[in-house]
């Protein structure tokens, strides 16, 4: 068994130094929550934990003519005072609010738990939905990429070595635009979601969709974009056969695993019914932005 | 002379001062600011950290425990295996409670231990749990009990002979026992009904959820005591166990009982004491060990998961005629689902003639069963009330009206042998019914209301406890069964309503297990009727003191001695001037008290819970609404410990009834051990619930009461199993009731109506 | 064995120093270095609250921080909660109310109640509910907790 080392470094470059140059496994910590887990359950043994949370562009939110950039060390807490982020993204909050406690999100950050990379992410949904991209810092410097490159598999991310998430761009938004995200999970809170949909919309003055993107959890390997249930969407005015059109496309989408959480047949037909809920949800939003 | 026993001194008509209102615990200033001390809480200089090396395989011959290697790693101070274990024969109770502390010839669940280390820190500790080696020969494993029954099983324990079943007496089996309990002729009555209904329930085990988990410390002294602190219910219990698997006498054994944070009984029984006793013996040092979430759920508890098949008849006014049930308990690797409590109560509350219980126990490779609140009683009640629904539906009858109408009465023989005295069935139906819930209208397309009934028998048992007036005349209790509901305050209440004195003169402390005589544990709702006839018997014996003193005092007879709120006086007018307790003790000396007795007397409870449930039909999930309960305390001595039983009775309740459940994979290992994945209801899983305290006395105690801890977990399956029959028009048979099996339910039945 | 870490951090207004090792948490710490005990362990996953505390004035689980992170911070434990002999207006409620049964979960408790009541003093029963569902309890079925939370808000307003 290898020493852990514990990092705190201040900028993001020492940070993928460390990160790059790691013999054994080298874990992000941002919030926590998972890898403080992870390690007291003996799922991992990292031999290095970079603490992101002392780089201070890291823990900024920032509003860019519409657009804005969270960074990857922002709790959720922080992300849920935030009025205006709030306003601009309630599906994503919707997301936020439903990861763990509050003591937990008090710690946890978006980027964890999306590099965490489990299929029932509660942000995950909502953020592909949204259209949100991540900048990604590594040895070969900055790219960005929309946040559903980022999961591949269950616990695995498509970032190489030494890469980490720095922050999520969030784009101007339309108006008449809303999103929502609901899971199911069998108690009111401390769940892992059975199933979750993310859906976000726009409309045009008259009312008619204009454009929509629909993100299943955890019903897959990874979170899924449904194309066909947004575009069961598009070029309606989102009433009942729109949406019984677009529960059908998501349930058809699903590829989900029985497993402690739920049944497949179960997570099929609940995809479908939550992504029904939560496209009405969004739908209200937008008529009201 | 008589005695407390034979003559409690219950009088309806006694003014209370202090019994019957809600004061603060003096336990509780400790609990809110941090300083109460727990299992894990106790540090010993020196100490050292033990933790458990535990079975991955859920059977498998243990063939050799390699331990050099941990045993060379820097601040290993010892490691045992089963090799530091006295041989005990299986079989046997010690036998089996010797194996179930540490595995022997095999490991017989997922989490059963191996091996133990003491280290000078966890991650020592931790490391040298990797470095030891079990060689292990993987055997067939059985989880369900129903298939451990069956031919060709796994078979667990090769000494196992099923008894109670014919011509089963020389094959090993996995049925540890049949019992068979009846009265009367269930086939005649059976005949005389109009209706019967015969249904199959299952129940899975569910675990006692208790937030804190095992820990203790154990010290063997340089004079060879073993000094134990730890957080258990049966601290004599557990004395009299170790001495029997360790080869210690008793005499050398101390156990302190910690404040133990939730048990419900769960922590009747052993775990990681032994092992850390073990250890500290040959590292000559103080070893803790706290069992962490996974532990508690692989290797401790859980209830017994349960398949029964409940027939019940009734006539068309009304009357059951016959009641027949057949159970099979799973009790995991070694016996102990108390199958027999659920076989003798679960039909009891009704004035049946006729009824039949048969119950088996059978073992699997799960952990070994533990008690929890009423142990093997509400799986079975679930299908009983359940039924009983039917029959009422069946019948066109107000399904309180029909348990009223049945409700055992003061003077029926129940199916175990026991003749009611005075109890309060009748009293709690007629209260629920009379209920603004049971009244109030309930709507809505997907919401539903069930009601069920319960009961336990309620426990006493040896007691032994002591009471200590100190020099300023402040009271002491020395109790010897531990509070694990509140038991505390009720005890200074009963003792300071006898001595007339003020609340705050009483303390409590919790005796070890060197300063009193045996207590029986602290179950089956025993607690603050036994320890509290013990309480009632000490202040009695002391005012008697304090009167010959005074007399003597006075040189009068104790017949002119009156005593009253806490003084001494003449009972003529005039003369000396009354004495306080402090000056009585002042003039003879500490005044000490003790009793100890096999108390007798334990009144029946009964209960009534009414839930307001709402479904989702599309996706299964229930939303509880509305919650009461209704039931007989006999006498509430502190009412707020006395609500907060009914309360979280309720709650573990819906938690059992909904989402609780123990998962198994393929390979025989536990999938949900922790707080996330075993869905125990969180705050906002639930609304407020009404708790309604009815108070038929129990003559037998002297201010009444019976016990409360039991009954209030029993009728909720069933309950909110009737509940959400009549919010989606379709009865589940099966726990949990969790939105998969729902959603299922409710589609099933839109396709059959179509 | 791993190098330890020197870590210096504020306790209860009080300057305190330790050595950790770098897997150790926050919790862990607090009860076995610091003799902290009144911060509970229930599962150590963050799934309980029993080991609530604040750092730098966030409600958090002592579980899941690293002791190394709190370099500098400050952290608040329920032995910090009462001003001396003075209890806070939530003790004092769980008290009357009997919001404490067990009273393991009762630290972890009072420490997130008094975070939500900072920032909400008037909170409805379903807000307490959601905002107390990462603190298990199972001797109440949550009843009294809630009432005694209520109370304390409504003292504290001065209602």
């Amino acid at each position: 068994m290898g020493e852990l080392r514990y990092e705190a470094p201040d900028t993001i470059e020492a940070a993928v130094k460390l990160l790059a140059r790691a013999n054994g496994a080298a874990r992000v910590l941002a919030g926590g929550t998972d890898v403080i887990v992870q390690m007291e359950t003996d799922l991992i043994e990292p031999e290095l934990l970079v603490d992101i949370k002392k780089i201070p562009q890291l823990r900024e939110i920032t509003a860019e003519r519409g657009a804005y950039r969270v960074g990857a060390a922002v709790s959720c807490m922080e992300l849920i005072e935030h009025e205006g982020f709030c306003r601009a993204w309630p599906g994503v909050i919707d997301g936020v609010k439903l990861i763990g406690s509050i003591q937990v999100k008090g710690r946890a950050t978006m980027a964890g738990n999306l590099c965490n990379a489990s299929p029932a992410a509660d942000s995950v949904p909502a953020l592909i939905a949204a259209g949100a991209q991540v900048t990604i810092a590594g040895p070969n410097g900055v790219r960005q990429a929309p946040v559903e490159a980022i999961p591949v598999s269950p616990g695995k991310t498509s970032l190489a070595k030494g890469e980490i998430v720095t922050s999520f761009l969030f784009p101007a938004r339309p108006p008449r635009s809303g999103d929502a995200y609901l899971r199911f999970t069998p108690r009111t809170e401390m769940d892992i979601a059975v199933v979750g949909a993310g859906v976000n919309l726009t409309l045009d003055a008259g009312g008619t969709c204009t454009s929509a993107r629909v993100a299943l959890g955890a019903v897959a390997p990874t979170v899924l974009l449904v194309k066909e249930a947004a575009e069961a969407l598009i070029g309606t005015r989102v009433g009942e056969a729109a949406l019984d059109k677009l529960a059908k496309a998501a349930s058809a989408a699903c590829r989900p695993i029985d497993d402690k959480r739920g049944t497949k047949e179960y997570r099929i037909k609940v995809a479908g019914v939550l992504a029904g809920r939560a496209a009405r949800q969004a739908l209200e939003r937008a008529r009201q932005s | 002379m008589t005695n407390i026993l034979e003559e409690s001194g219950f009088d309806p008509n006694r003014k209370l001062r202090i019994v019957g209102t809600s004061p603060v615990k003096p336990d509780g200033r400790d609990k809110v600011t941090g300083r109460a001390k727990f299992g894990a809480d106790l540090a010993l200089p020196g100490m050292l950290v033990g933790k458990v090396l535990r079975s991955p395989h859920p059977h498998a011959i243990i063939k050799f425990i390699d331990t050099s290697r941990a045993q060379a790693l820097p601040g290993v101070m010892a490691v045992v295996t089963r090799d530091d274990f006295p041989e005990i024969p299986p079989g046997t109770g010690e036998g089996d409670l010797t194996r179930n502390v540490m595995a022997r010839e095999k490991a017989l669940y997922d989490g059963h231990a191996v091996a133990a280390v003491a280290a000078t820190s966890e991650s020592i500790a931790k490391q040298a749990l990797k470095l030891i080696r079990v060689d292990y020969e993987k055997l067939p494993h059985v989880i369900d009990a129903v298939e451990a029954m069956a031919p060709g099983a796994p078979i667990l324990h090769e000494h196992l002979r099923a008894e109670g079943i014919k011509g089963a007496e020389d094959k090993p089996t996995n049925v540890v026992e049949r019992q068979e309990f009846r009265m009367g002729d269930v086939e005649a009555g059976f005949r005389e009904a109009d209706v019967v209904i015969e249904r199959e329930f299952r129940t899975c085990p569910i675990h006692q959820g208790y937030i804190e988990p095992q820990a203790c410390v154990a010290n063997w002294t340089k004079a060879g005591r073993v000094e134990l602190w730890c957080c258990t219910q049966a601290h004599f219990g557990m004395r009299d166990n170790l001495a029997s698997i360790l080869d210690i006498p008793k005499e050398e054994i101390c156990i302190t009982g910690a404040e133990i944070g939730g048990a419900f009984g769960g922590k009747t029984i052993m775990y990681a004491e032994p092992l850390a006793i073990q250890l500290s013996r040959k590292a000559k040092r103080p070893v803790r060990i706290v069992l962490n979430r996974n532990e508690v759920f692989r290797a401790t508890g859980p209830v017994s998961g349960t398949h029964s098949r409940i027939k019940m008849g009734v006539t068309r006014s009304g009357r059951f005629t016959a009641a027949e049930a057949e159970m099979v308990y799973q009790c995991g690797a070694f016996t102990g689902s108390m199958y027999y409590n659920g076989a003798q109560t679960m039909f009891t509350r009704y004035d049946l003639k006729n009824a039949k219980a048969v119950a088996y126990e059978v073992v699997s490779n799960r952990p070994k069963v533990n008690a929890f609140r009423a142990p093997g009683v509400p799986p079975v009640v679930f299908g009983v009330e359940s039924v009983v629904d039917e029959l009422a539906k069946a019948i066109g009858m107000d399904p309180l009206e029909l348990r009223l109408k049945n409700a055992a009465t003061e003077g029926y023989t129940t199916i175990y042998g026991e003749t009611f005295g005075p109890i309060g069935f009748v009293e709690t139906l007629e209260a629920a019914m009379k209920h603004e819930h049971y009244r109030a209208p309930h709507s809505g397309p997907n919401c539903g209301r069930g009601v069920a009934a319960g009961f336990w028998w309620n426990r006493a048992g040896d007691t032994s406890g002591k009471l200590r007036i100190t020099a300023d005349g402040s009271v002491n209790l020395l109790l010897g069964t531990i509070d694990i509901g509140g038991s505390r305050v009720s005890m200074c209440m009963m003792a300071a309503e006898e001595l007339g004195i003020p609340l705050e003169r009483v303390s409590a402390v919790i005796a070890n297990t060197d300063q009193v005589s045996y207590n029986r544990l602290t179950a089956g709702s025993r607690v603050t009727f036994s320890s509290g006839i013990i309480v009632v018997d000490c202040a009695r014996q002391a005012i008697a003191e304090l009167r010959r003193r005074a007399a003597a005092a006075w040189n009068v007879s104790e017949q002119e001695v009156v005593y009253e709120d806490g003084t001494c006086r003449l009972a003529r007018a005039g003369g000396a001037a009354p004495l306080s307790m402090a000056e009585l003790v002042k003039r003879g000396g500490p005044i000490s008290c003790s009793s100890t007795l096999a108390v007798t007397g334990a009144g029946p409870g009964f209960g009534v819970h009414i839930v307001d449930l709402e479904v989702d039909r599309e996706t299964g999930g229930v939303k509880i609404l509305r919650y009461t309960v209704v039931e007989d305390a006999g006498k509430a001595i502190n009412r707020h410990q006395v609500e907060g039983q009914y309360q979280s009775g309720a709650a573990q309740g819906v938690g059992w009834a909904l989402n609780e459940e123990y998962i198994y994979g393929e390979d025989g290992r536990l999938q949900n051990p922790s707080f996330l994945d075993y869905r125990m209801p969180v705050a906002s899983d639930l609304p407020m619930i009404e708790a309604v305290i009815i108070e038929v006395p129990n003559p037998k105690h002297p201010y009444g009461l019976r016990g409360v801890g039991e009954v209030p977990v029993v009728p909720t399956l069933a309950a909110i199993a009737n509940a959400i029959t009549s919010a989606i028009g379709v009865r589940p048979y099966e726990l949990p009731m969790s939105p998969p099996r729902l959603l299922k339910l409710i589609e099933t039945a839109g396709t059959s109506k179509s | 064995m791993a190098a330890k870490i020197q870590v210096s951090t504020t306790v209860n207004g009080e300057q305190r120093r330790f050595q950790c090792e770098p897997q150790q948490t926050l919790l862990d710490v607090l009860r076995d270095e610091l003799a902290l005990t009144g911060t509970k362990e229930g599962c150590a996953t963050g799934d309980c609250g029993a080991c609530s505390v604040m750092l730098d004035g966030r409600l958090v689980d002592a579980c899941l921080v690293l002791a190394a992170e709190v370099q500098g911070k400050k952290v608040e434990t329920i032995e910090g909660m009462a001003q001396g002999e003075e209890l806070h207006p939530l003790q004092r409620t769980f008290l009357e109310h009997n919001g404490s049964q067990c009273g393991i979960c009762t630290p972890g408790m009072l420490m997130a109640a008094r975070a939500l009541l900072e920032r909400n003093p008037d909170p409805s029963e379903t807000e307490v509910r959601y905002w107390l569902a990462g603190n298990l309890c199972r001797c109440t079925g949550y009843d009294k907790i809630i009432r005694s939370v209520l109370a304390a808000a409504k003292e504290m307003r001065g209602a």
